[in-house]
Parts: structure tokens; C-alpha cells; sequence
């Protein structure tokens, strides 16, 4: 089981993916926005996405955790 | 002459306006939104008002709400700084429909070079070299791959609404172009809502060198030299410099007189900036023009001794410029550096608050500044937070300088570039000129994330 960490602070731009979707090696999950500038943040390893644990729209920290990747 | 200007815009820039309106005696009104409550520039001008709302819509792009302070305020000018509605055609057209000075070139031209292939078309028949390419969007992958054979390996894939290096890779082959074509062009749908995907020849190890010039409305045209931008990230301006260190006289002069030929015959008025790549051999080639100030304007205000923003006020005055050619100067030699609230390794943004803050102060060092030592730096707006530009005699001078003022600049409580900045101008190779747009990838260690 890996968590899906955000690299920066900022809002859930877009979410790319659906929980129960099986995902490769380097897919874009999330999207983050911040100071103008949108950070795909992709899985490190093929997996199923466990849960999503954030919404569209929501502001994270920096390490947060985004989704389970299993 | 403009007896009051509102300033859509924030940050420094707004500032930085703000300063020279008051050296010529012009009141000044400051529009900012729920965010920028506390920001420097608000306190600077001799009016504000709340635009309501943080993200940009809401406020710095929110065009309805800033027409309506212009006239309750009674203003006779808009200056729109950079980013936001500076490029924006129709919001140049409605300050016009308004009553209103829109401080920058006309409408129509704008929205010509605004749109990336029209500008391509205008400034080639203008007598301007581009980089060879094609100038419609892509069918397929394998139209692709015809058209990058008659161009000739390497080339560069690029989104039509791509930003900030989203969906544009380097290919040198027929393999790599298949691989990289799809996969760009699904980021660009993802990313910008549109797939549209181009190629142009790949220069190879190329310079980021741009030509300021300054244009009235009596058909008057000047540059003021060049300013190279090469030292990048995220195919962002990290280091910007005036004079090239690259150009000889000849190469700058020739750059400088196909600029003004291309301004002239757009009927281009105010300040602007026509951006070159230029190639180990001194070839340059046409990138695209901005018809506002740039973010990096300071550098050849230090070598000129030229005000930029008096200038722009000056001609959207309908002021005829009062000095030719032969009497720009071009003494000494700038530098200037962005300071980015990112981290220094990542370069991803870093939002947050500052605790403290100690600018360096010397001969020749001037800030740009966003922010105060407890300002909250926030995720709505660009990370840049504030510049330094620093200048000397000679570029080793400038150099010298710099680097002790980097080493003075403190900032506490958020993440900067700071040690990046220092990397990069301690660097052997920074100090040979050694500056093409793959420095930092090449001489700066980075962290892969």
C-alpha cells in the first residue's frame, strides 16, 4: 500500500482518476495548482487506487496525503 | 498630460508603477483583493480599493469591477503592469469604450500578437527570421513525422495553448516523435482543453535574447538594446541580464534594427518586447512579442538611465519620444534575479508566511519588493516575491556585487530560491557567459522528484 503524497502546498485543481481504477507506473492522479503553476502528482507504482482522499477544490500541505494506491 | 492612473495589478509591479507616478506628480489608485489586503503597493498609492474575492477572477482579472473604481475615481489612465488583463485585448478595448487611457499599444495590435501563429505570419512578412516550423496544428502523428522530415531532426513539439513547458518535448528521431506525440498531445487536452499540437526546428543550445523598444504615436521607434534571459526554469526567466554578454555589436545592432523595422510596420505604440532565440552562431530567430512592460524592464533601466514606466506614460500621453537612437546609452552592465517562494530543488511553489526579512543594501543594488517581513505569502498569485537587480561598471563588477548581496539576503518562515540564485551566479560557468537556456539543467544539481 503506497500513499499518494502532495509535493506542495496548494488546491486540488483536478482529479485525473477514479477510486477502484487500476493505474500504471508514473499515471497522473491529481492535479495541484498553486502560484499559477499546476503539478501533476503521479503514482509511484502501478496499483489500484484504494481511496481518494481529497476533493476538487480543497487546499492541501505540503506531505499531505492525497490517495491509496494498493 | 495623465493627471491620475489606476493600477490593475498587484505586487511589485504595482509598486514599482506607483513610484514613478508619484516622481511625476501623477495621483495613483490601487485596486487589490481580499488577499493583498496588507500588501506593500496598497499602502504606496494614495487611494485603494477592495476588489472583493482572492483568485484572480474575482479580483485582478475582474474587468466590470476595475472599470467601475476607474470612474468613480475619476482616473484618466490605466496602467496594467504585467500578467493579468496586460495582454488582453478586450480589456484594452473596453478602457478605450470607457473613456479611458489603456497604457500600452492598441487594441488590435495586441490581440495580432497575442495569438502565436498570426504573430508568426505578421512579424515574417515584417522581414523578421523565424524558427523554421509549420504554422498549422498537427493532424496525426504520422502527419507529424512527414513534417519533421522536410524540417529535419531535431524538432521541437510544442501544444498550440501550452504554457509554462506543458506538452513541448525535443525529438531526434522518427521513433522518439511517435512515442513523445500522443502522449503530449492527451497533457495539452488535460491541461489547457486543447490538443493542438505544432513542431519547429529544434535550435540547439540556444540564447533567450529579447530587444526592448519603445514606440510613440507619431510612428517614432527606438530599442533600447537587448536583455538576455537564458538562465531559466520551467522554461521560466530566473537571471536576466543587459547587455548580452553573447552579442557582438554587429549581431545587437542587426537585432535592434529588424526589431524597430517589425514595431514600425505593425504600428506598434509604447513600450514592448520582441523575444529571440539565438543559436551558437549568432543567427536569431523570432519567438513571439509582448506588448507590455516585462517583469525584467529594471536591468535596462540601469544601463540606459532611462525611467521605462515614464516613458510608457509619456507616449500613452500622446507625447512624441524626445530622444533618438544615437543617444541611448548603454553604460555598464545589470543583472537581475527573481526571487521565487519555491523550493530551491524542486522548484515546486512554496506558499506561506515570513517571519523575517533583511534586505542588502550597497552601491548599486535596487529591490523590487512584494512584500514585507510579515507578509503572508499566498497560493493565489505567482511565486515571485521580489527582485534583485544589482549592477557595476563591467559584468564582473555586477557579478561581484551580486553575489554579496544574495549572501545578505535573508527571508524567514518560507522556502525560497535564494541558494539556487547563489548557485547559479557563483557558478564558473555563469561568469564565462557560458549561458544557454539548458544552464541549469546542465551545471546546477537539482533533486529529482
Amino acid at each position: 500500500m503506497a500513499e499518494l503524497k502532495a509535493s506542495m502546498a496548494g488546491s486540488v485543481w483536478k482529479i485525473v482518476a477514479n477510486e477502484g481504477q487500476s493505474v500504471t507506473d508514473g499515471q497522473d492522479i491529481v492535479i495541484l495548482e498553486s502560484m499559477k503553476m499546476e503539478i501533476p502528482i503521479a503514482a509511484e507504482g502501478a496499483g489500484t487506487i484504494k481511496e481518494l482522499k481529497v476533493n476538487e477544490g480543497d487546499f492541501v500541505n505540503e506531505g499531505d496525503v492525497l490517495a491509496i494506491i494498493e | 498630460m495623465i493627471g491620475k492612473i489606476l493600477i490593475a495589478n498587484r505586487g511589485e509591479i504595482a509598486s514599482r508603477i506607483i513610484r514613478t507616478c508619484k516622481k511625476m506628480g501623477i495621483s495613483t489608485v490601487a485596486v487589490h483583493s481580499e488577499a493583498d489586503a496588507d500588501a506593500p503597493f496598497v499602502g504606496l498609492a494614495d487611494e485603494s480599493y477592495s476588489l472583493g474575492g482572492s483568485r484572480v477572477q474575482e479580483s485582478y482579472l475582474n474587468v466590470e469591477k476595475i472599470l467601475e473604481i476607474a470612474k468613480d475615481t475619476g482616473v484618466e489612465a490605466i496602467h496594467p503592469g504585467y500578467g493579468f488583463l496586460s495582454e488582453n485585448a478586450d480589456f484594452a478595448r473596453s478602457c478605450e469604450e470607457a473613456g479611458l487611457i489603456f497604457i500600452g499599444p492598441k487594441p488590435e495590435v495586441i490581440q495580432q500578437m497575442g495569438n502565436k501563429v498570426e504573430a508568426r505570419k505578421k512579424m515574417e512578412q515584417a522581414g523578421l527570421p523565424l524558427v523554421p516550423g509549420f504554422s498549422r496544428p498537427l493532424i496525426d502523428a504520422a502527419e507529424a513525422a512527414a513534417v519533421a522530415e522536410k524540417i529535419g531532426y531535431p524538432v521541437m513539439l510544442k501544444a498550440a495553448a501550452g504554457g509554462g513547458g506543458i506538452g513541448m518535448q525535443a525529438v531526434s528521431n522518427e521513433d522518439e516523435l511517435s512515442k513523445a506525440f500522443e502522449g503530449n498531445q492527451k497533457r495539452a487536452q488535460l491541461f489547457f482543453g486543447n490538443g493542438d499540437m505544432f513542431i519547429e526546428k529544434l535550435i540547439e543550445k540556444p540564447r533567450h535574447i529579447e530587444i526592448q523598444v519603445l514606440a510613440d504615436t507619431f510612428g517614432n521607434a527606438v530599442y533600447l538594446w537587448e536583455r538576455e534571459c537564458s538562465v531559466q526554469r520551467r522554461h521560466q526567466k530566473v537571471v536576466e541580464e543587459a547587455p548580452s554578454s553573447f552579442l557582438d555589436e554587429e549581431t545587437r545592432n542587426k537585432m535592434g534594427f529588424a526589431a524597430v523595422k517589425a514595431v514600425k510596420s505593425i504600428g506598434y505604440s509604447n513600450a514592448g518586447t520582441l523575444e529571440f532565440l539565438v543559436d551558437g552562431d549568432k543567427n536569431f530567430y523570432f519567438l513571439e512579442m509582448n506588448t507590455r512592460l516585462q517583469v525584467e524592464h529594471p536591468v535596462t533601466e540601469e544601463i540606459t538611465g532611462l525611467d521605462l514606466v515614464e516613458q510608457q506614460i509619456n507616449i500613452a500621453s500622446g507625447k512624441k519620444l524626445d530622444f533618438t537612437q544615437a543617444e541611448i546609452k548603454k553604460d555598464g552592465h545589470s543583472i537581475e534575479v527573481r526571487i521565487y517562494a519555491e523550493d530551491p530543488k524542486t522548484f515546486y511553489p512554496a506558499p506561506g508566511t515570513i517571519t523575517s526579512l533583511n534586505l542588502p543594501s550597497g552601491n548599486g543594488v535596487r529591490h523590487e519588493l512584494a512584500v514585507h517581513g510579515t507578509s503572508v505569502v499566498s497560493h493565489f498569485y505567482d511565486p515571485m516575491i521580489a527582485k534583485l537587480v544589482v549592477s557595476g561598471e563591467s559584468r564582473a563588477k555586477a557579478i561581484e556585487r551580486l553575489t554579496e548581496a544574495l549572501d545578505n539576503y535573508k527571508i524567514e518562515g518560507i522556502k525560497t530560491n535564494l541558494p539556487l540564485l547563489l548557485e547559479i551566479i557563483s557558478h564558473q560557468a555563469f561568469s564565462k557567459g557560458d549561458t544557454t537556456t539548458d544552464f541549469i539543467d546542465k551545471y546546477i544539481k537539482k533533486m529529482k522528484v
